[in-house]
């Protein structure tokens, strides 16, 4: 194991712990839910989609979330990274821009229609796109949409991948890396607020 | 090109999806692919040939997903995992996710009527006490930011779930943040 199992790091659970022996009864899923974040982050081959953009993409996804333990990983993890040290600041200026509620959007048009819900339609703003450079304006402008209106996905917004020089296999880990880390941070969250309430349980 | 005709309701009949962009084609699959399809059937399944141009992040998530559902040797029935998978994708918008994991929820509970009116009435619908309690659970871990909080585990802890069944509906709700922005981000539904 080149890396501590990454869930059990950032939801705080201890070896032997009542929610440690629960994982374990999963352990495919605790496995392999690392060998996802494995091949996301720490790929053989990282191919069309750089270390330092996976990095940019998701210290800007998990922030979007809000503040929690996940969001300062991945923060960090940018930080530390060789060739993305420069893209920090605006990452996070961009986060602030990007924050919003979700999920919202437009369903196909019949009668769902009366449940269409507005809401931001998130650009790079021009004073920041000439250090984030196309691919990544394309990158986290459609990071946005699927964090939060992820049923506004059409197929014009593959285009705007394949434009700014996204290529196929990459536009699909990239795709995969954004909807792992919105099962990350979800699964991260609930353990955490489990762990809490029964903490609280035990001390009442 | 084959001609998409798209679903314009959540439906529990069984739909087709078109990829946007272009799957592997099935005679260049090498077995380094078919490690990452797991099921060599999958070869068949467009969504399947195009998550496969990347096999490893494939392989990994595709085992996640099975241990989340398949394995019921202890915890939450089936049918309550597959309900928090449909009412994810419900509230998502996800109308072929929702379509698969409605049928599941169908199969395994018998409720075929309460999981159509999940799908007709939205994620407000009542269900029951246990049901409703995993609907709402479900639909607060999908909220962004996520809304899920010490209500939602006392509302499940009423209902009758202990805390590895509460896990369970945390994992599948979960997954499905994962697999609704894929489904619906990639190509789209076909009737």
């Amino acid at each position: 194991m080149s890396t501590q199992d990454i869930i059990d790091t950032l939801a705080g659970i201890a070896p032997g712990s009542a929610l440690d022996a629960i994982r374990g009864r999963r352990p495919q899923a605790r496995e392999n839910a690392q060998k996802s974040y494995l091949a996301l982050f720490e790929p053989t081959d990282a191919g069309d989609f750089s270390l330092a953009e996976r990095a940019a993409v998701a210290a800007f996804v998990t922030g979007l979330h809000g503040v929690s333990p996940v969001a300062a990983f991945y923060g960090e993890k940018l930080a530390a990274s060789a060739d993305a040290a420069a893209l920090v600041e605006p990452i996070k200026s961009e986060i602030e821009r990007g924050k919003t509620s979700g999920p919202y959007g437009a369903f196909p048009a019949g009668p769902l229609s009366v449940d269409n819900e507005a809401g931001l339609i998130y650009r790079v703003s021009a004073e920041r796109k000439p250090v984030l450079g196309p691919r990544l304006i394309a990158a986290l402008e459609h990071a946005h949409l699927l964090v939060f209106h992820p049923r506004d996905a059409a197929s014009a917004d593959m285009k705007a991948l394949l434009a700014a020089g996204w290529s196929t296999t990459g536009i699909v880990t990239f795709s995969q890396l954004v909807a792992f880390l919105s099962f990350q941070v979800r699964v991260v969250s609930g353990l955490r607020t489990l762990a809490a309430a029964s903490a609280q349980e035990v001390a009442s | 090109m084959s001609t998409v005709n798209p679903p314009v309701v959540f439906t529990q009949d069984e739909l087709g999806w078109v990829s946007w962009i272009d799957p592997l084609p099935e005679a260049e699959l090498t077995e380094r692919h078919f490690a990452g399809l797991v099921d060599r059937a999958r070869a068949k399944s467009e969504y399947f040939r195009l998550l496969v141009r990347d096999p490893e992040v494939l392989e990994a998530r595709t085992k996640t997903d099975k241990d989340i559902f398949y394995n019921t040797a202890d915890g939450l029935p089936r049918a309550e995992r597959e309900l928090a998978a449909a009412a994810t994708s419900r509230y998502n918008g996800c109308i072929y996710c929702a379509s698969v994991h409605a049928r599941f929820a169908s199969t395994y509970s018998k409720r075929r009527d309460d999981v159509q009116r999940l799908l007709d009435e939205g994620v407000d619908a009542d269900l029951g006490e246990r049901w409703n309690a995993v609907v709402k659970a479900s639909v607060a871990l999908a909220a962004t930011p996520i809304a899920f909080g010490p209500d939602n585990i006392a509302e499940l802890r009423r209902a009758g779930l202990d805390d590895a069944e509460i896990v369970d509906v945390i994992n599948g709700a979960s997954f499905f943040n994962w697999a609704n922005r894929l489904m619906l981000s990639l190509g789209e539904p076909s009737k």
